[in-house]
C-alpha cells in the first residue's frame, strides 16, 4: 500500500476512533471518564511490543541475509518502540494517578514496558557510538535479537511481583461492554493503521539519510 | 575443546601476573556495600539487604567486564586472538569461562564482608546463597561478555556497557535478589522458580550468543 493511502486512511481513522472513544462508548461506572484512555492505551502496548517483534525479527533477518533493508527496518521500529513505550508509561501514569492514587507502581506489566522503553533507548545510544554503517548495522542487530529474548523472560521474571494492573482482555480477564469492545477495535485498527504509516514514512527517509551518508563519505573521501 | 581451555588459561594467567580485574572488583563491591551500609539503617529493614548485595555484585560485575574488554582492546590483542584457527563459539566460551572465575572470585571475598557487615551467620544459608550466586552470575556473565565485545567497537567502550547490561539483566536481578531475600528470610517456598528462571536466562543467552558471537568478533 502506498504511503499516502496509509496517510489518508490513518487521517480518517483517527477522528473515527476518537469519536468512537470519547462520544459512543459509555461512561465506565466506577472510574468515569478517566477510563476511556484505556482507547489509547491498550493499542499503545500493544504496538510497542510489535515494534519489539519487528526489532528482534528484522535483525534475525539481516543476520542471516546481510541485507541492509532488514536494518533499517529493525532501528525504524525500533524509534517507532520507544514513542509507542513512552506514550504508553504517559498514558498509564495519568490514568493511574486518579485510580490508583500514585502514578506508579512496580506491577509486572509496568516494569515490563519500562525496561522495553530501555533496551530500546539502549538500541539507539548502541547505533549512535558506531559510525561505521555496516558495523553499526551487524552489531546493532546482534543486539536487537538479543534484546528480543530478553522479553519473555523479563516477562517471567516480572510475574514474581506483585500484581496491580488490571487484566480486561484475555484469560482471567474482566469482560468488557460489546460497545466498550467496538470502540477498542477501531482505536486498535486507527493505531494499527497510524503505525503502518509512521514506519513506512521512517524507512523512506531513512533511505535518504543512507543515500547523504554515503555521498557524504564519497565527497570527503 | 584444547583452544578454550588455552584461552581460560592465558586469561587466569594474565590476572595471576597483574591482579587487575579482581582486585577492582573487589574494592569497588567493598564499596558499594560501605556507602550502603552508611545510607541505610539495615537493623529494621531486612527487606534491603539481598538488594544490597546485589547491587554490589552487579556494578562489581559490570566494572569486571569492562576490564576484560579493555584487555582484549588495547593493543589489538583481539585481533590476535581472532587469528587463531578455532570457532568463534569456542571463543566465546572460553571468555565466558574467564569472566566467569574473575566475577565469581571477587564475589565470594565481598560475600563474607557482606555477611559480617549485615549480622548473618556463617551457616547453610550462606552455601544458599553461594549457590544462587554461582547462577546469577552466569546468567550475568553470558550476556555481559557478548555486550562487552559489542561495546568494544563503539567509541564510548565503558559507558555503552552498562547501558546495554542493566536493561538486559534485570530478569537476573530480580530472580536473584528474589531467591536471596527467600533464602536470607527462612521462607523458601517457592525458590524453584526464581532459580529455573536464573537457569533459563543462562541457557538462553549461552546458547544464542554461541550461535551468534561470529557477526560480533568479525571485522
Amino acid at each position: 500500500m502506498k504511503r499516502q493511502t496509509l496517510a489518508v486512511l490513518s487521517l480518517v481513522m483517527i477522528p473515527v476512533a476518537l469519536y468512537f472513544a470519547i462520544i459512543y462508548a459509555p461512561t465506565e461506572a466506577t472510574m468515569g471518564h478517566i477510563q476511556r484512555i484505556l482507547y489509547f492505551h491498550v493499542p499503545q502496548a500493544v504496538l510497542s511490543y510489535t515494534s519489539a517483534i519487528i526489532l528482534g525479527l528484522a535483525s534475525l533477518m539481516y543476520l542471516i541475509k546481510g541485507d541492509l533493508k532488514w536494518d533499517r527496518l529493525a532501528y525504524c521500529s525500533a524509534e517507532l518502540g520507544v514513542l509507542f513505550t513512552a506514550t504508553t508509561l504517559v498514558s498509564g501514569m495519568i490514568w493511574a494517578r486518579p485510580v490508583w492514587n500514585t502514578w506508579w507502581e512496580w506491577d509486572t506489566r509496568l516494569t515490563l514496558q519500562l525496561m522495553l522503553g530501555l533496551l530500546f533507548v539502549g538500541y539507539h545510544m548502541l547505533r549512535s557510538y558506531l559510525p561505521e554503517r555496516e558495523k553499526r548495522a551487524r552489531l546493532s542487530t546482534v543486539f536487537g535479537f538479543l534484546a528480543m529474548l530478553d522479553v519473555p523472560i523479563n516477562y517471567l521474571s516480572t510475574r514474581i511481583q506483585e500484581q496491580h494492573h488490571p487484566v480486561v482482555l484475555g484469560p482471567g480477564g474482566g469482560g468488557m461492554e460489546p460497545s466498550m469492545q467496538l470502540a477498542l477495535l477501531i482505536s486498535m485498527i486507527a493505531f494499527g493503521i497510524l503505525y503502518a504509516y509512521l514506519l513506512a514514512q521512517r524507512i523512506a527517509i531513512a533511505k535518504v539519510e543512507e543515500e547523504v551518508e554515503y555521498m557524504e563519505q564519497v565527497v570527503h573521501a | 575443546m584444547r583452544p578454550v581451555f588455552a584461552i581460560i588459561h592465558k586469561d587466569i594467567a594474565i590476572e595471576f601476573r597483574n591482579k587487575e580485574s579482581i582486585s577492582s572488583m573487589l574494592w569497588f563491591g567493598l564499596l558499594v556495600l560501605v556507602i550502603f551500609s552508611f545510607s541505610f539503617d539495615t537493623s529494621d529493614a531486612e527487606g534491603i539487604k539481598p538488594g544490597i548485595l546485589w547491587v554490589a555484585f552487579s556494578f562489581a560485575g559490570i566494572l569486571g567486564l569492562n576490564r576484560s574488554l579493555s584487555m582484549e582492546s588495547d593493543n589489538d590483542c583481539l585481533q590476535g586472538l581472532l587469528l587463531a584457527p578455532m570457532d568463534r563459539g569456542d571463543l566465546y566460551l572460553a571468555k565466558v569461562a574467564g569472566n566467569f572465575v574473575f566475577t565469581f572470585a571477587a564475589e565470594m571475598i565481598i560475600l563474607p564482608v557482606f555477611a559480617v557487615m549485615q549480622h548473618l551467620h556463617f551457616d547453610l544459608k550462606l552455601l544458599w546463597i553461594v549457590g544462587i550466586t554461582i547462577a546469577g552470575t552466569l546468567g550475568f556473565v553470558s550476556i555481559g561478555t557478548t555486550l562487552s565485545m559489542i561495546s568494544a567497537h563503539t567509541r564510548m567502550k565503558e559507558v555503552i556497557l552498562p547501558i546495554l547490561q542493566i536493561p538486559m539483566t534485570l530478569p537476573v536481578i530480580i530472580a536473584a535478589v528474589t531467591s536471596t531475600g527467600m533464602v536470607l528470610g527462612e521462607d523458601t517456598r517457592g525458590i524453584s522458580f526464581p532459580l529455573s528462571l536464573l537457569g533459563v536466562f543462562s541457557i538462553v543467552y549461552l546458547t544464542a550468543s554461541y550461535l551468534i558471537f561470529e557477526y560480533v568478533v568479525e571485522e
